[in-house]
């Protein structure tokens, strides 16, 4: 079992629901980047998602598109990123993390070299924004031989036959967006992604992750009712926007943060 | 290395996952899956739909002005001392560039699939312009993102997009340039794709843009082809066409595939000298990777980060390429080069003053390549040059150049 696996099964188990904030490497700084994933597992972390900076990260509102802006200042690449989470795996071997970003920096890097880096740095996810499955015929066995989960987007525009589909290719979770538009943007109609949550379910033993749009306890409460778990991204992004000079202040901001939601999320069990 | 292509080779192009050999594809978030299905599915259908195809060619005659002509290009020809140069007059369409052959076809699909709300991007204006101006005519609301950069750059083209009645959205994001406008458009898309019509201004994106980006282009290589036989009894030895995302120059190119006498050059933006790594010549100086929608070649760096790119040529500033150029490179069908900023304003310069005729900054590149080419051909050679667009856009930064205020 993946470590994926085993954490969202066992807290399915507690009855509980997952809690999974997205940060992206190299912002503020790279030297930040592993104290901050510490910080969030300390403050309720299920599963931590990485952000890889894109130069042109197409799927993201302007939140995370400064912060890709960021972490490019200090040229953070994908190995420099894979290096963080080696450096993460020493202090912490039970939280799984999954990278999040676009093709192109895994494409130049090569997919053997990055599945095997990846593998050797203890990673446990990768989700590619725009990799659908039907184009991941070539990374699909290099992940699935060193027990990588590939994690793929569900949307509000996913047909029924293509939800099935996907999920034949995810392991982990499946990773449902929500709402129609990039990350940061609208606030969600908490109904109809329970709706269409409820549907994904029927069709996926899969967990489901839901992700865009969460941004307090009151939404991640909403979301986690119907769900496996929430992925809260821009709030915490425009957090560390804010706090760039202040480590201390910034340490406890995320942690001001993420405390209400874990709360919020626990009092659902 | 070059393959002798095939009708039937060519027909199952690009398979059924919009595969040029290792390139194109479709690379994008899942929210867009559902609506680029859809739009394969009703393309494929309409293309050979009577109707469609006749309210198409209908459009193209009456509305933009086809056939443009096939120009015999004499006194350039005696200058130059070397094959006869003609010169296809795509900047005679209306708007004045080949654009607008592709914005008939697109909104014509929007109209069929029932869309009122159309998105696009542009680099020099011509293409928003273009898209701006079928808006205008079928009653559909019309937003065209721009990089800020262009937005200077191609203040002309701006105020000809606002009084066709467009919102022109500045692009404030990465380089500010043709790349970035496409990444808004994207997200534009996205968050609106239920109602919204995404008309791609050249041969790039996800499938199955490049597909219909191309047969909508194809208009110019198949009238070349007949012009040409017309008036001199034979085909073209070479094609010249300036290669931004590719667009113009797979619509001449494509016709030609199959007829291996006829040589086919595609010329990129130098910018400031390929050695510099100031230019946008992915082709010429790139390598394969993922952007738009798209597996092609494309400038980055080391890590995978897409290039800043730079050309006096807005149209022609773009990282990227249709995959199909990025196939017919590989398979050694068509030749890829590129022409400094500098050659490619001596062009500009030359055609003006030695036949009337002002191409566009982008064509300017494709005349100054040919100019080149055709002096160490032979007199009884031919080589048309696709002249893709009219100058006026370009006269101030000719003018800025020259360091005039007007
Ligand atoms: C006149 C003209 N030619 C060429 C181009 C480059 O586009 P493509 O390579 O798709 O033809 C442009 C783009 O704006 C243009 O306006």
């Amino acid at each position: 079992m993946s470590r994926i696996e085993g954490v969202l099964k066992s807290l399915k188990e507690q009855g509980r629901k997952a809690l999974i904030p997205y940060i992206t490497a190299g912002d503020p700084h790279p030297d930040q980047t592993v104290g901050l994933m510490h910080t969030l597992v300390a403050a309720g972390a299920d599963i931590i998602e990485l952000g890889v900076p894109f130069s042109d990260p197409m799927a993201d509102g302007p939140v995370i598109q400064l912060a890709c802006e960021r972490a490019l200042k200090f040229n953070t690449s994908l190995r420099d990123v894979l290096g963080m989470v080696k450096e993460f795996r020493k202090t912490d071997s039970d939280t799984p993390v999954v990278l999040m970003g676009y093709l192109n920096p895994m494409e130049a890097m090569g997919y053997e070299a990055f599945a095997d880096a990846a593998a050797d740095a203890g990673l446990d996810g990768v989700l590619t924004v725009d990799l659908p499955p039907e184009e991941a015929d070539q990374v699909a066995p290099l992940f699935a031989e060193r027990k990588l989960d590939p994690i793929f987007l569900l949307a509000p525009t996913t047909t029924d036959e293509r939800i099935r589909a996907i999920s034949e290719h995810s392991s982990g979770y499946v990773y449902y967006v929500s709402i129609k538009g990039v990350t940061g943007s609208a606030t969600i109609d908490v109904d109809e992604v329970a709706r269409k949550v409820a549907h994904v379910h029927e069709l996926t033993a899969l967990p489901v992750g839901v992700g865009f749009g969460i941004r307090d306890a009151e939404t991640a409460a909403a979301v986690g009712r119907v769900s496996d778990g929430v992925i809260v991204g821009s709030v915490l992004v425009d957090t560390i926007a804010r706090h760039q000079t202040d480590p201390d202040g910034l340490r406890k901001a995320l942690t001001d943060l993420l405390h209400p939601m874990r709360e919020a999320l626990d009092s659902l069990s | 290395m070059s393959v002798k292509l095939t009708e039937e080779m060519l027909k199952a192009l690009p398979d059924a996952k919009g595969h040029f050999g290792a390139f194109g594809g479709r690379f994008v978030s899942e929210t867009l899956m559902d609506s680029l299905m859809t739009l394969e599915r009703e393309y494929l259908r309409l293309k050979d739909d009577p109707e469609f195809q006749a309210t198409f060619d209908k459009d193209l005659a009456d509305y933009v002005g086809r056939p443009s002509p096939l120009y015999f290009a004499e006194r350039l020809t005696r200058e130059t001392g070397g094959a006869q140069i003609w010169l296809k007059r795509e900047d005679l369409n209306h708007t004045g560039a080949h654009k607008v052959n592709n914005t008939i076809g697109q909104a014509l699909l929007a109209s069929f699939l029932g869309k009122k709300r159309i998105i696009a991007e542009t680099g020099a204006g011509q293409h928003g312009v273009a898209t701006a101006t079928v808006c205008a005519r079928l009653g559909l609301e019309c937003h065209v993102f721009m990089g800020s950069e262009d937005v200077k750059r191609q203040s002309l083209n701006v105020y000809r997009m606002k009084l066709l009645g467009a919102t022109v959205h500045a692009v404030e994001s990465g380089t500010k340039t043709l790349k970035d406008a496409m990444n808004d458009a994207m997200r534009d898309w996205v968050a609106n794709v239920d109602e919204t019509f995404y008309i791609i201004g050249t041969v790039a994106g996800p499938h199955p843009y490049p597909l219909l980006v191309r047969d909508f282009q194809s208009v110019i290589g198949r009238e070349t082809r007949r012009q040409s036989l017309e008036k001199t009894g034979k085909l073209p030895d070479a094609l010249v066409a300036c290669v931004g995302g590719g667009s113009n120059a797979i619509g001449m190119f494509y016709p030609f595939l199959t007829d291996e006498s006829v040589e086919l050059y595609g010329v990129e933006a130098g910018g400031l000298g390929i050695e510099t790594g100031q230019h946008a010549a992915p082709l010429c100086a790139g390598r394969p990777g993922v952007l738009h929608g798209n597996r092609t070649y494309l400038m980055e760096d080391e890590n995978g980060q897409i290039a800043g790119t730079h050309s006096v040529s807005a149209g022609l500033d773009y990282p990227g390429v249709g995959p199909e150029h990025s196939w017919l490179k590989d398979i050694g069908r068509a030749n890829y080069v590129s022409v400094t900023d500098e050659e490619a304003l001596d062009g500009f310069r030359k055609l003006t003053r030695i036949e009337g005729i002002m191409p566009a900054l982008e064509s300017a590149h494709a005349v100054a390549y040919a100019l080149k080419l055709a002096a160490t051909m032979d007199k009884d050679q031919m080589l048309v040059i696709n002249v893709s667009g009219r100058g006026d856009k370009d006269i101030h930064t000719i003018a800025q150049l020259d360091g005039i205020e007007i």
